[in-house]
């Protein structure tokens, strides 16, 4: 049952995180200023993959960074054991929880052998150079630890980001970067900061420096010699929209939508992304009109209809690289129909093994007949919290909205310890009156009055913006 | 502030930078906290096609108001501020909020106030107005950039900012 699923605990979890809490804790004051305690901490990394495949190279590095060398490969090695305790973490997680929907997941194919000609979709031309930028600034920020974190050092990361950001097939780590920047810039200097983000900092920390490694493939969007670079498999079927999940930093605005693509083969669990740049000033649900590239998508999401895709990309992790020109407007589809008919039977993927990790889990569920609260949703045999967090402003989705929900198709997520669920679609009743509101509802513009009104107002940034840009970078 | 019980400290989605308030930017396209200044771009209210570029440091309040062809504003005298300079300090308030624009400049209003030029020692200081310039065209480049279709799994960390409550 779900409720206890999302109770219990895998073995091994809490020593799992106790070994990366000890890490994290160690980049809080700096690889340079470790004391006792935190030398312990990482000391015991090496007893823990002891009697794994990496115990030589962990305990090299490990007894280096305490010895006060602290070189780019000492650090990779580092962010590797993060990875390997977070991966297996991730595994443990989505297995039990797996068993209680009864989900059939599909294990992540093995990797091919990297043969001489796969050198053309290797992120290299230039990329050695690139990401040795931001390594340089990665370590040191590990040495000075996040509590040396002064103006300066925070802004030390800007060539590198605006580098990457100039090599499309390096945009991943861009935007990684340049999130994790502004960050750092918004809280330097953070010898001053009341509390310091531990768990978060070291997560996008280690993610970073395991993308700024040299000789990453190429991301599956990512064009090569003209082609997307993606080494998926060509699909044709249907797309039933579950629902959309919005991210954003200064920086990016993207929409990832969650559905089911109905092919000849079955029925699959599947995202789909598409994100654009765009400034600090753009927010809301101005943001949307930086989608404006996508109008396939966005009107799926809005007049909830289907898609039909013809000959896209499916990654073995269950992307699907969308693109336009291969997909067109389908029937109108209700998402908890579709959720209330194949979600249960739906198979699922496997996240690629260095992409793993507790954080990343983000399984469509079709919660109904719980009692809500803006906080949590009781279950029956226990409750699941709500991340009230995750309510964008540039939907409709409301915490009014989920204390009277009586049926949500929802994201499950794992952080802080533990399971919560985050609404991505509500049925509710407001005043006696039954109200549905999804998150991609404003894809092509607010229908609530007043938040139309406050995103004309930031269109008009977003007008402002364009016009300056036009007159002033092309002249 | 956040859900009852869970850490701060042991959340990968913690949130850190509060969400920027809309404002209109007709006015003042752009406005940053760098390189020890609150700096940016302010529009001429007469002329479409020039800016104004404006700058008060951290610490020494050192002002500067130049067109974006390096040419004095008139308007400021010393430690006077011009009427661009106060727009840039109006558009950082509404877009950083009061408490991240004093820290930058190390200043500490009184509680409950709204208004930072009364906590400032302003002195005139050289402009630096090519590179808030190349800054402000930086900033404009990112609306140029081709989209991305690529799965971006980083952005997990990063939840759409909510309404600001
Ligand atoms: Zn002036």
């Amino acid at each position: 049952m779900l409720a206890d699923a999302l109770r219990a605990r895998p073995p091994g979890l809490d020593e799992a995180f106790a070994l990366v809490d000890g890490l994290d804790d160690a980049l809080v004051h700096g690889l340079a200023r470790l004391d006792d305690d935190r030398a312990a901490a990482l000391d015991a990394l090496v007893g823990a993959f002891s009697a794994t495949p990496l115990a030589d190279r962990v305990t090299e590095a490990i007894g280096k960074i305490i010895s006060g060398t602290v070189t780019d490969e000492h650090l990779a090695v580092l962010a590797g054991c993060r990875l390997a305790l977070l991966g297996a973490a991730h595994d443990a997680l989505l297995t039990d929880l797996d068993a209680a929907l009864t989900r059939t997941r599909e294990p992540h194919p093995a990797a091919p052998a990297p043969a001489g000609g796969a050198a053309g979709s290797m992120a290299s031309a230039g990329g050695g150079q690139l990401s040795a930028g931001s390594r340089s600034w990665l370590r040191e920020l590990a040495i000075a630890g996040w509590r040396g974190v002064d103006h300066e050092l925070a802004a030390g990361g800007s060539p590198a980001v605006q580098a990457l950001l100039g090599e499309p097939s390096r945009r991943r780590l861009a935007v990684l970067l340049d999130g994790f920047a502004a960050e750092l810039r918004a809280a330097a200097p953070v010898a001053t900061l009341p509390r310091v983000p531990v768990r978060r900092w070291a997560d996008l920390w280690s993610r970073a420096l395991i993308l700024a490694q040299a000789g990453r493939p190429a991301e599956p969007g990512s064009p090569v010699d003209g082609r997307p670079a993606g080494s998926g498999t060509l699909v044709d079927g249907r797309l039933l929209i579950l629902g959309a999940d919005l991210h954003e930093h200064p920086t990016v605005f993207r929409c990832q939508v969650h559905g089911l693509l109905e092919t000849a083969g079955g029925v699959r669990l599947v995202r789909t992304s598409v994100a654009a740049a765009k400034v600090d000033t753009i927010s809301g649900a101005a943001a949307w009109r930086m989608l404006s590239a996508f109008p396939i998508l966005l009107a799926g999401l809005a007049e909830h209809r289907c898609l039909e895709v013809a000959r896209m990309t499916l990654t073995a992790g269950g992307d699907l690289i969308w693109d336009e020109t291969r997909a067109s407007a389908g029937e109108p589809a209700d998402p908890f129909v579709s959720a209330r008919v194949l979600l249960a039977g739906a198979v699922a993927t496997s996240t690629a093994p260095l992409d793993r990790h507790p954080s990343v889990i983000a399984e469509p569920v079709l919660l109904e007949g719980y009692t809500a609260t803006a906080e949590a949703f009781d279950l029956g045999g226990g409750t699941v919290a709500v991340e009230t967090d995750r309510l964008p402003a540039a939907g409709p989705l409301t915490p009014e909205l989920v204390a009277g929900s009586t049926a949500c198709i929802g994201l499950l997520r794992f952080d802080g310890g533990r399971w919560a669920v985050q609404p991505i679609a509500v049925r509710s009743t407001v005043r006696k009156k039954a109200v549905t509101a999804h998150t991609g509802d404003w894809a092509l513009g607010p229908t609530d009055a007043k938040a139309a009104k406050t995103e004309a107002v930031a269109g008009t940034a977003v007008d402002v913006l364009r016009e300056r840009a036009g007159r002033l970078l092309r002249k | 502030m956040t859900s009852e019980g869970v850490a701060y400290e042991r959340r990968g989605a913690a949130r850190v930078i509060a969400p920027v308030r809309p404002r209109k930017l007709a006015k003042v396209p752009f406005v940053e906290l760098a390189e020890d200044r609150l700096q940016g771009v302010v529009s001429s209210g007469s002329d479409v096609s020039r800016v104004y570029v404006s700058s008060i440091t951290a610490r020494e309040h050192g002002l500067s108001c130049n067109t974006n062809n390096n040419r004095p504003c008139g308007g400021l005298s010393g430690a006077y501020p011009c009427n661009h300079l106060r727009a840039l300090v109006e558009a950082a308030v509404a877009q950083y909020g009061i408490d991240r624009v004093a820290r930058y400049l190390r200043v500490e209003p009184p509680e409950e106030e709204t208004e930072i030029w009364s906590v400032l020692h302003p002195v005139a200081a050289p402009g630096r107005t090519p590179e808030v310039f190349s800054s402000f065209l930086r900033h404009l480049g990112y609306l140029e950039l081709p989209p991305s279709t690529d799965p971006l799994p980083e952005l997990q960390w990063f939840p759409a900012a909510g309404v600001v409550r």
